[in-house]
């Protein structure tokens, strides 16, 4: 094992990361806004890939199909927000559940308008094969979710940070009450980051596409992952959402690489780790 | 107060009334000239499409023959069994105690066959495994249960044709990339015997888990001296391995086992997998009239092709019905039932069948290689499966000899060991 | 009075319970065990959930637990086919009390969401182990039992399963019942309504919420070694997180600290999940439908709907009695 077997599991494990952080990101959001474990997380995944693929099957153009995807999946989650989740008021188990209800109508639905087989995203041509450098191999689709992940983490702390909107979804992470108290609209900030997170993890099922493929039963397979990197990065931070998608993605790859036998407990494992040692992940504030 | 409680007495009585009515409403143990035939198939879940595939092709020929075999009027009763073991162990509960099925069919994954095989001696009821393909339910264990006839395949069935194949194409090492799962040790381990037992060397075996999507950490593995990889993909995994080893720059031969490539994922493969090879005991491009009728059949029916899903059961539609014709449509029990089952000789849509005395398929195994093309008279160019060679009446124990071969412990991670390795 | 009553009434469904069930059909008598496992695994989560506001998202780890030591020490030892049966049960509700102890140390220190963030978690860590440490498990295949105990009466009879699991389900309700109103079981909703002032009040909360957490690990064990004999295979599958998940709905929908509130959804949710399944094939919207609905509009769960009509009554009584100015 070369340094050349490093360097390329290194980028395998980052792309991978890549694409965890537009799934994770925006239910870390959710978490930390509205401390709503979304369940149906997976499903705006799933339904964000199969949305795409009506719109390429339709107009033919991939370019078309991630915002349209995306907006699509932000109208159902501010729906399932505004409509079923807000009249709750703040109950964690019963919004659990409630997300739990809404996979599996997600997951039906889906079976029956787009069948059962497994499908897949055909990328544009320039963003098929790959980049020879030093005799190893970078494929560039890879390098584009890389990419595409940094340009929205990137938009995604701008907004946070330089707009209005951001600084009333900071007040509210840090102290909900509060930020009611001093005049923040939360219903406002709720809303918005619902559909952030849907509008994200959409995204991220049209990319991962190309990647996973698009088929029955990929929400529940990845939603553990998108657990596993809120647990570890801290729930409510964009940084830490940026940081458990880098740790889950190397540990995923390395593990799979160098110890396949227990390549889940790589992934678990620093999970209970950082669960035993602060509970609120790497990033998370008490 | 005590109205109340007397009240609600009345209204759980109510309740265990409607629960007895539930079990009056079953049928009579045995009507005569009626055949109730239970089928386990995965509808909900990863699987939903397969499930469908294979009770579409039962469904097939049960309409062809008019909703009945030889007089014998067939209740064919579908149950999801969600691809989940335990779902699919109360779903044949249910078949046999509530619907009194003759027999159950079906059953996807190895896991199932296996959870399902126990069911089937315990209820002494006829278990035909149209699909599951664990080896030792046919080898080792099939004296555990001697109601369970197969008439699918064993997972290294068309492996050891298919190992010797690789050899004589000249491959002298090979990379094997498999799901890390019994199917997955099976069908390399078949393949790995025949293919060293002709001089061919395995120099490296990787096991994703099952399920694996990203291949990223693997494919920067594959030992470069390798002259071919053979891979073993099922269900969505199949799609991303040929995908991403072309854009990690691949140019060594792929070839593999039979659901890397089967009917159920080519239509949505892209051409990099033209020239890919792989065996199995059905292809839709088999060139037969029998077959291209079936295809078409099916297609217009169902609006897909046909995958080796649909003509397996298919096919065990066709034995049942050939069984009922010597007993003129009389359900003959369940013992005499599989010995009957495993006297018919067929001509079926994927080549001659029969079964051997532990009740497996002996059967054509074809070598298929992925071209893109015009078939069966339809006009757009696709991708198929064509055969580009024959194995007759390839048996599940091959040429080695049924008391040698089962001498030899299961196929599995660590069998055959890995000599050539490292 | 009221809650005597109440235990009339229970005292009286469990009676026709066991009565009636012995004259049903086959398949029905097996369904009604099922729902009992089930209801044992609910009644011990509405020990965490309805009595000390702990809402677990991993008790099926607990029935993992004990099912697959049924499996391993049946398929392995061929220990606990006999008279051993009875020390497997209690092996399997130690192993499930040993691991909520293990368990108990990282998650009782969180509250609400996190608590429900690091249950899944744990839970997910028993999967994982379930589904990949293939040599002492089986992996995906699962460990397939020899058929059923045999000690004088043999458990492979369906009607004697059946009063066998009947008595474990009575036995769990019956000692849950005698704990939740134990001056223990009082402290412990009065963590669940303020756990500030209990620990002002000078109570140790921590160990009372980690006692109550061992003795649900104790009883989900219990479910697990019935529910491998049930099945007569142990699966990966029996222990994912939608198997969690449907535990919580089972008590959210009967009705949470009501303890046969959990037994009553486990009966509506196994009818759904093993019967609706072969009835038609869009079940899961059914399912779907149930969980967002029950979440709605039915916030004391189906326990509570003879009291919300009661007081619906009541209000129209009044509204009739009092004419408008």
């Amino acid at each position: 094992m070369d340094a050349r077997f490093w360097l390329i599991q290194a980028f395998n494990g980052i792309s991978y990361g890549a694409l965890l952080f537009l799934l994770a990101g925006g239910l870390s959001l959710i978490f930390g806004v509205m401390r709503i474990v979304n369940l149906a997380h997976g499903s705006y995944f799933l339904l964000g890939g199969y949305v795409a693929l009506s719109v390429i099957w339709t107009t033919g153009s991939w370019l078309l199909a991630l915002p349209v995807a995306a907006l699509v999946i932000a109208g159902v989650g501010l729906a399932m927000e505004r409509f079923f989740l807000r009249p709750l008021g703040f109950d964690p188990l019963r919004q659990v559940l409630l997300t739990v209800g809404f996979a599996f109508l997600f997951q039906q639905a889906a079976l029956d308008i787009w069948g059962g087989d497994p499908l897949n995203i055909e990328p544009p041509g320039v963003l098929t094969g790959s980049v020879a450098l030093g005799g190893m191999y970078f494929p560039v689709y890879r390098i584009f979710m890389i990419s595409l992940a940094a340009v929205m983490g990137l938009a995604l702390w701008l907004v946070m940070e330089k707009t209005r909107m951001g600084a009333m979804v900071r007040a509210a992470v840090d102290d909900s009450e509060m930020a009611r108290g001093v005049g923040v609209d939360t219903s406002r900030v709720s809303m918005f980051i619902f559909a952030l997170g849907a509008f994200l993890a959409a995204l991220g099922g049209a990319i991962g596409g190309a990647f996973f493929g698009v088929y029955p039963g990929l929400d529940f397979e990845i939603l553990p992952l998108a657990f596993a990197v809120v647990i570890i990065g801290g729930m409510g931070s964009l940084a830490g959402a940026a940081a458990g998608s880098l740790i889950v993605g190397l540990a995923d790859n390395f593990g799979k690489a160098l110890f396949p036998e227990v390549s889940y407990f790589t992934l678990y494992a620093p999970m209970v780790l950082i669960l035993a040692l602060k509970p609120t992940g790497l990033f998370g504030r008490d | 107060m005590k109205e109340k409680l007397t009240g609600r007495l009345g209204w759980a009585a109510g309740v265990a009334c409607f629960a007895l009515g539930m079990g009056a409403g079953t049928l009579p143990a045995s009507a005569a000239e009626e055949l109730r035939i239970g089928f386990l198939a995965p509808l909900t879940g990863p699987f939903a499409q397969i499930g469908k595939d294979m009770a579409n092709g039962f469904q097939l020929y049960l309409d062809e023959a008019g909703g009945s075999f030889a007089g014998a009027k067939v209740t064919f009763v579908v149950e999801d069994g969600e691809g989940k073991p335990p779902v699919n162990v109360r779903k044949a509960e249910k078949l046999i105690r509530q619907d009194k099925v003759h027999m159950f069919i079906g059953g996807l994954l190895a896991s199932t066959g296996y959870a399902l095989a126990p069911v089937s001696t315990r209820q002494k009821t006829v278990y035909v495994s149209s699909i599951a393909a664990a080896d030792d339910l046919t080898q080792r264990d099939s004296a555990k249960y001697p109601y369970m006839v197969r008439t699918g395949w064993t997972s290294s069935q068309p492996s050891h044709p298919f190992g010797q194949w690789a050899c004589e194409q000249g491959y002298k090492k090979i990379v094997t990339v498999a799901a890390d799962y019994a199917f997955g040790y099976e069908v390399v381990g078949g393949f790995q015997k025949a293919f060293e037992d002709c001089g061919g060397r395995i120099i490296q075996k990787m096991w994703p888990p099952l399920g694996t999507k990203d291949f990223g950490p693997f494919i920067p593995q594959i030992k470069k001296d390798a002259d071919a990889i053979f891979t073993l993909m099922v269900g969505p995994m199949a799609l991303q391995l040929p995908k991403q080893l072309k854009d990690a720059g691949n140019k060594k031969p792929v070839i593999g086992g039979g659901t890397s490539y089967d009917e159920y994922v080519l239509p949505s493969m892209g051409d990099e997998v033209v020239g890919h090879v792989s065996a199995l005991q059905y292809s839709a491009a088999i060139d037969t009239p029998k077959n291209a009728a079936f295809v078409k059949k099916y297609r217009s029916k169902y609006g897909k092709v046909p995958s080796y899903y649909s003509e397996s059961n298919y096919t065990t539609a066709q034995m049942i019905h050939e069984v009922l014709k010597k007993t003129g449509g009389k359900w003959p029990g369940a013992e005499k039932f599989v010995k009957m089952m495993s006297e018919i000789r067929i001509d079926a849509v994927r080549g001659p069948v029969r079964l051997d005395e532990m009740r497996n398929p002996v059967q054509n195994i074809y070598i298929k290689k992925v071209e893109k093309k015009k078939l069966h008279g339809y006009p757009q160019d696709e991708l198929w499966n064509t055969v580009i060679k024959t194995y007759p009446a390839v048996g599940q124990f091959w040429k080695y000899g049924k008391a040698d071969f089962l001498k030899q412990p299961v196929y599995s991670r660590d069998y055959p060991p890995c000599k050539y390795c490292e | 009075m009221k809650s005597r009553r109440n235990i009339l009434i229970v005292i009286a469904a469990l009676l026709a319970l066991a009565i009636i069930t012995p004259f049903s059909s086959s398949y029905v008598i097996t369904l009604i065990t099922h729902a009992l496992v089930f209801a044992i695994l609910a009644m011990s989560l509405d020990l965490l959930l309805g009595y000390t506001g702990l809402p677990s998202l991993g008790q099926a780890a607990y029935l993992g637990m004990g099912a697959y030591l049924t499996a391993i020490l049946a398929s392995n030892y061929g220990f606990g086919l006999g008279w051993s049966f009875w020390a497997v049960i209690l092996l399997g509700m130690l192993l499930g009390a040993a691991t909520a102890a293990f368990f108990g140390l990282f998650a009782i220190r969180a509250t609400g969401v996190y608590f429900l963030m690091i249950t899944l978690a744990l839970g997910m860590c028993v999967w994982g182990l379930a589904y990949r440490w293939n040599s002492l498990t089986g992996g995906d295949n699962g460990i397939n039992l020899p058929p059923r105990p045999e000690f004088g009466i043999s458990l492979a009879n369906d009607v004697t399963f059946f009063y066998v699991v009947f008595g474990f389900f009575v036995f769990t309700l019956a000692t849950l019942y005698v704990l939740v109103r134990s001056p223990f079981g009082r402290t412990l909703e009065g963590i669940r309504e303020r756990e500030l002032r209990m620990r002002i009040l000078g109570y140790n909360t921590w160990l009372h919420k980690y006692i109550a957490y061992i003795i649900a690990g104790a009883f989900g064990g219990l479910a697990g070694v019935l529910w491998a004999q049930m099945n007569g295979l142990v699966s990966p599958e029996d222990v994912i997180l939608t198997t969690s998940v449907d535990a919580l709905l089972m008590v959210v929908l009967g009705g949470p600290g009501t303890l046969v509130g959990g037994a009553i959804g486990a009966a509506v949710v196994t009818f759904l999940r093993d019967y609706l399944s072969t009835l038609v094939h869009w079940w899961q919207y059914v399912l779907g439908g149930v969980y967002v609905l029950t979440i709605l509009y039915l916030p004391g769960g189906l326990i509570g709907i003879p009291e919300r009509v009661r007081n619906w009554r009541v209000r129209r009584g009044r509204k009739a009695a009092v004419p408008s100015h």
